[in-house]
C-alpha cells in the first residue's frame, strides 16, 4: 500500500537492470526499506543490480525472469512478481527499452524489428498485464519510461523514436482507461540521460542523469501527475518543436 | 455484484477501488451481513461507516466493502436505563436529534456528529470528556456482530471481554457490527456552559488544563499554530458542562425550549476559503476571546451543543479546501512527564509551518482494556497538515520516533502514513489483540488498506525490534 505521503511497500521493475529503472526503485524503496522485484533477462546482471539496491537501502530485493519479447509470459511475470513480493505491487516501472543502431538497422537485418517489438509490442503486452493485475488489487501506479524522442520523431533515430511514440500513446490511453480503478499511470519523458544506453554518444542539450529522472518520477507520483518531463524545461522546448514545419524540423541537428 | 468504485478517507489522500454494497435497510440485517461475509473473495471484506476516519481505515482495495449507513434504525430508547439500541449505521446526528428532546445525550461524541455507531466502536472514539468518562466503547453495553469464524455474536464486556475489547478500537478487523446498545447521559438542556480562557504560551496552557480539568466534564485547548517563539502554544482553553435548566435565561427554561436541538448545518465550503480562516470562523471560542483581546477569560457563557462540540460540521465538505492532494491529521498521545517532548514536537511542526491554523490539545484519563484503543493517560495533540508541505514525510517519520521513545502512540483512525515498524512498539498489546482477532477471523477475511499498509496488524513483523527505538522506562 502506498501511504498518504508517497511511501511504498513494493516496487516491480520490468527491465530490472535499467539504470533509470534502478534509480527510481532506489528512490522509492530507500526511505522505508521497501521490497523490490527486478525482472529481466540476464540473471547475472540482475543479481549485481539487486546487490546495488540492497546497499542503497532497499529492503528485500528479489529477481525474476522476464523477456519483453516474450509477451505470452507477461501475465505470469506479474503473478510471479506479486508472489515473491509477498503481497501487493505498489508501483510497476516499465523500464526496458532498446535504442538500437539507427544507421545499421535502417539498412536491413532484424535490428529494427527488435527495437519495435521490445519498445512497443513488449510495452503494450507488459502494460496490459500490469494494468490488469493492479486493477484487481484496486490500487497501484504504473510508471512508463517513454522519451522525448517519441514526442516528435526525428530523422536521426526514427526507428527508436516511433517505437517510443507508440508506447507513449499506448500509456496515455491506458491511463485514461484506468480512471476510477484506483490505478494510475505516470508517463516519464526524459531527454538525453547519461546511462549505459547512451554510452559513447555525445550528450544532447539538456542532458540529465538517472538520479534526476528518478527524483522527478517520485515527485510526479506523489503529486498524482500524469506526465513528467526531465528536465522540466523540455516540455516547453517540445511544445515549440512539435509545431515546426517538417522542412525546418528535418534540418535541426541531432 | 457492484462495479468497483474509488473510496478515500476524510483526508482524501489515497484513493483505492473496491466493490461497495449497501447493507440492506429492511429484513434480517444479521443474516444479510452474514451472507456478505460468507461471500468474501480473495481480498476480503470490510464495514464502512461515514468515512470520517482520515486515512485508509475504511477502505479495502480490490475487495468488498459494506456501506453500513443504510442500516440506520434507532430500535429502542430506554428512558429508565438511559440507553439506546441502534443499528450500526446510525450516526450520532440522528441519535442526538432523537434523544436530546428526551433529555439524553450520548456519553461520548467526537468532534463531528457525522460518525456512525459502528465507526465510533471501530475506532473507539473519544471526546472532550475523556479525562472523566473514557471512550465511546466504555459506554457500549452490548455489540451484536458477525465474525468470519465465530459467526454471530452478542458481546458484552462481561460475557465476552476479549472479543468485546478487541472489537472496540479494532478498526473493523474483527468482524461487522450491525447493532449496539449504547449508554446515554441525562441532561437538562441542550446548552453547554463554557468557561473560556486565553493563555499566552504553552506552559500556561498546560498548567491551566492540568490544574482545572477535574473540575469540568469537558475540556480542550485550541492552540494557535501561527504563534511562534515566546508565544508558542498560546491557546484558547475551553472548559464546559451541560447547562442546568436554571442556568438558562428565564424566558428559555420551558422543557421544549431547553432541550431544543435542531442544528442547521450544510453551509457549503466556498472553495477559496483558506483553511485557517475556516477554523477561525467555525470555532466560536476564537471569536469570543481572540478578537476581543481585552478579555482574558469569560465564564458561564452559554453555547449551543453543536457549536461547542461540532463546530466544523457547520461547513459542508470542508475537507475539500485542502485541494486535490488532500491533507492528513497527525494525532498522538504522550504520557504525563513527557511535556518536554510534546513541546519539542509542537515546536517542530509549528516553526516549520507544516501545521495549519489550529491544533487541538487535550488531556486523556485512564485507558480501557481495549488492546488497540488509542487513549492512554497524558496529553493528546491533533493537528491538520496539508500534504503539499515538502518535507512532511521525513518530518513525521522523525516525530513518530520521538512519540515512541516517549512511550506514546498515534491514533489509527487519523493515520495515513505511520512508520510501519513502529506500530508494535506504540501498542504493546498488539500481540494480544492479534491472538483474539485470530480466533474471530483466523483467515483474515476482514481486511483493510490500513491493515495492508501496517502489516503488524496481520502478524508480527519479521525481524521486528531490531531497529525500533526503545520506549523510555521499559527495560
Ligand atoms: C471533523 C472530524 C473530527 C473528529 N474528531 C474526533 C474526535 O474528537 N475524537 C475521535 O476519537 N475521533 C474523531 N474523529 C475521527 C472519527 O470519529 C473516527 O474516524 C470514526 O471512526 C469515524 O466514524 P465513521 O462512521 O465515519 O467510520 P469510518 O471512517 O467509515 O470507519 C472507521 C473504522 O470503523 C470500522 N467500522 C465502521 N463501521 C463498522 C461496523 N459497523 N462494524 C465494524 N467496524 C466498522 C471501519 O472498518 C474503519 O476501520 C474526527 C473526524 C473528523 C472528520
Ligand atoms: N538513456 C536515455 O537517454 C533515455 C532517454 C529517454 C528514455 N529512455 C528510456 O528509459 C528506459 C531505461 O533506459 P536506461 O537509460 O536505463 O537504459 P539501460 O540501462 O540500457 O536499460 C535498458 C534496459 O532494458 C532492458 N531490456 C532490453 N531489452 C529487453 C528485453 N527484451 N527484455 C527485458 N529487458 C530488456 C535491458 O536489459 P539487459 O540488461 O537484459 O539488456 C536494460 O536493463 C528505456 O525504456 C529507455 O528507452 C532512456
Amino acid at each position: 500500500m502506498r501511504d498518504a505521503l508517497g511511501a511504498v511497500q513494493s516496487v516491480l521493475v520490468l527491465g530490472g537492470t535499467s539504470e533509470i529503472g534502478l534509480a527510481i526503485a532506489e528512490r522509492l524503496a530507500g526511505r522505508r526499506a521497501a521490497t523490490v522485484v527486478l525482472a529481466g533477462r540476464d540473471p547475472e546482471s540482475l543479481r549485481a543490480s539487486a546487490e546495488e539496491l540492497r546497499a542503497a537501502g532497499a529492503g528485500r530485493v528479489e529477481v525474476i525472469d522476464f523477456d519483453a519479447q516474450d509477451p505470452a509470459r507477461h501475465r505470469d511475470t506479474l503473478t510471479e512478481a506479486a508472489r515473491v513480493a509477498g503481497g501487493d505491487l505498489d508501483v510497476v516501472v516499465v523500464a526496458f527499452g532498446l535504442l538500437g543502431d539507427q544507421t545499421v538497422d535502417e539498412s536491413g537485418g532484424d535490428g529494427a524489428v527488435r527495437v519495435a517489438t521490445t519498445n512497443y509490442v513488449g510495452a503494450v503486452s507488459a502494460g496490459l498485464a500490469a494494468a490488469d493485475h493492479l486493477r484487481r488489487q484496486g490500487h497501484g501506479a504504473i510508471v512508463a519510461l517513454s522519451s522525448v524522442a517519441g514526442e516528435r520523431v526525428r530523422r536521426a533515430n526514427f526507428i527508436y523514436g516511433s517505437s517510443k511514440a507508440g508506447m507513449d500513446g499506448f500509456f496515455q490511453g491506458l491511463g485514461d482507461s484506468l480512471v476510477g480503478s484506483g490505478v494510475s499511470v505516470l508517463i516519464v519523458r526524459p531527454g538525453f540521460v547519461r546511462t549505459r544506453m547512451t554510452e559513447g554518444m555525445s550528450a544532447a542539450p539538456f542532458a540529465t542523469t538517472a538520479a534526476a529522472v528518478a527524483e522527478a518520477t517520485v515527485r510526479g507520483l506523489r503529486a498524482g501527475r500524469e506526465v513528467v518531463w526531465v528536465p522540466g524545461l523540455l516540455r516547453v522546448v517540445f511544445a515549440v518543436f512539435r509545431h515546426l514545419p517538417r522542412p525546418v524540423w528535418r534540418r535541426i541537428p541531432s | 455484484m457492484p462495479e468497483p468504485r474509488t473510496l478515500t478517507g476524510w483526508g482524501r489522500t489515497s484513493p483505492t477501488a473496491a466493490r461497495v454494497a449497501d447493507a440492506p435497510a429492511t429484513g434480517d440485517a444479521a443474516a444479510a451481513v452474514e451472507a456478505f461475509v460468507a461471500a468474501a473473495g480473495e481480498r476480503g471484506v470490510l464495514a464502512r461507516g461515514l468515512g470520517r476516519s482520515y486515512g485508509d481505515a475504511a477502505q479495502n482495495s480490490g475487495g468488498d466493502v459494506l456501506d453500513m449507513t443504510t442500516l440506520d434504525r434507532i430500535v429502542d430508547i430506554d428512558l429508565q436505563r438511559h440507553e439506546a439500541v441502534v443499528e450500526a449505521g446510525v450516526d450520532l446526528d440522528r441519535i442526538m436529534r432523537a434523544v436530546v428532546p428526551l433529555g439524553l445525550w450520548p456519553m461520548v461524541t467526537p468532534g463531528t456528529r457525522y460518525v456512525t455507531v459502528g465507526g465510533a466502536i471501530g475506532s473507539d472514539v473519544h471526546g472532550k470528556n475523556h479525562h472523566r468518562d473514557g471512550t465511546f466503547g466504555a459506554h457500549v453495553r452490548s455489540i451484536e456482530m458477525v465474525t468470519p469464524a465465530l459467526g454471530r455474536l452478542v458481546l458484552t464486556p462481561e460475557s465476552h471481554p476479549d472479543e468485546f475489547w478487541a472489537t472496540t478500537g479494532g478498526m473493523g478487523l474483527t468482524g461487522i457490527v450491525h447493532r449496539a446498545t449504547i449508554e446515554l447521559m441525562p441532561i437538562e438542556t441542550s446548552a453547554i456552559r463554557v468557561d473560556g480562557w486565553r493563555t499566552d504560551d504553552l506552559d500556561q496552557t498546560m498548567s491551566l488544563m492540568a490544574e482545572r480539568d477535574h473540575e469540568y466534564r469537558y475540556s480542550v485547548a485550541w492552540i494557535d499554530c501561527l504563534a511562534r517563539g515566546a508565544s508558542l502554544g498560546r491557546s484558547i482553553v475551553e472548559f464546559g458542562e451541560h447547562a442546568r435548566r436554571d442556568e438558562l435565561p428565564p424566558g428559555k427554561r420551558s422543557a421544549s425550549r431547553a432541550l431544543r436541538f435542531n442544528p442547521r448545518d450544510h453551509m457549503p465550503a466556498p472553495p477559496w476559503v483558506p483553511s485557517g480562516l475556516l477554523n477561525r470562523f467555525t470555532v466560536a471560542a476564537f471569536n469570543e476571546l481572540w478578537y476581543r483581546k481585552a478579555r482574558r477569560r469569560r465564564e458561564g457563557h452559554l453555547v449551543a451543543a453543536p457549536a461547542y462540540f461540532h463546530p466544523l460540521d457547520m461547513v459542508d465538505g470542508w475537507n475539500r479546501i485542502y485541494g486535490a492532494r488532500g491533507f492528513l491529521q497527525y494525532q498522538f498521545v504522550l504520557p504525563d512527564g513527557e511535556e518536554a517532548v510534546l513541546r519539542r514536537i509542537i515546536e517542530e511542526l509549528v516553526e516549520q509551518r507544516a501545521a495549519s491554523f489550529l491544533a487541538v490539545l487535550k488531556r486523556f484519563g485512564p485507558s480501557n482494556p481495549g488492546p488497540l484503543s488509542f487513549p492512554s493517560p497524558g496529553w493528546t495533540l491533533a493537528l491538520d497538515l496539508p500534504v503539499s508541505f515538502g518535507s512532511l514525510a521525513d518530518l513525521l517519520d522523525r516525530t513518530d520516533e520521538q512519540v515512541v521513545e516517549a512511550g506514546g502512540r498515534i491514533y489509527l483512525a487519523k493515520d495515513s502514513r505511520l512508520r510501519p515498524d513502529l506500530l508494535e512498539a506504540m501498542y504493546p498489546q498488539l500481540g494480544r489483540w492479534r491472538e483474539v482477532r485470530d480466533r474471530m477471523d483466523p483467515q483474515h477475511v476482514m481486511s483493510s488498506d490500513l491493515m495492508r499498509r501496517l502489516p503488524a496488524l496481520s502478524g508480527p513483523l519479521a525481524g521486528a525490534g531490531a531497529s525500533t527505538p526503545r520506549r523510555r522506562g521499559t527495560p
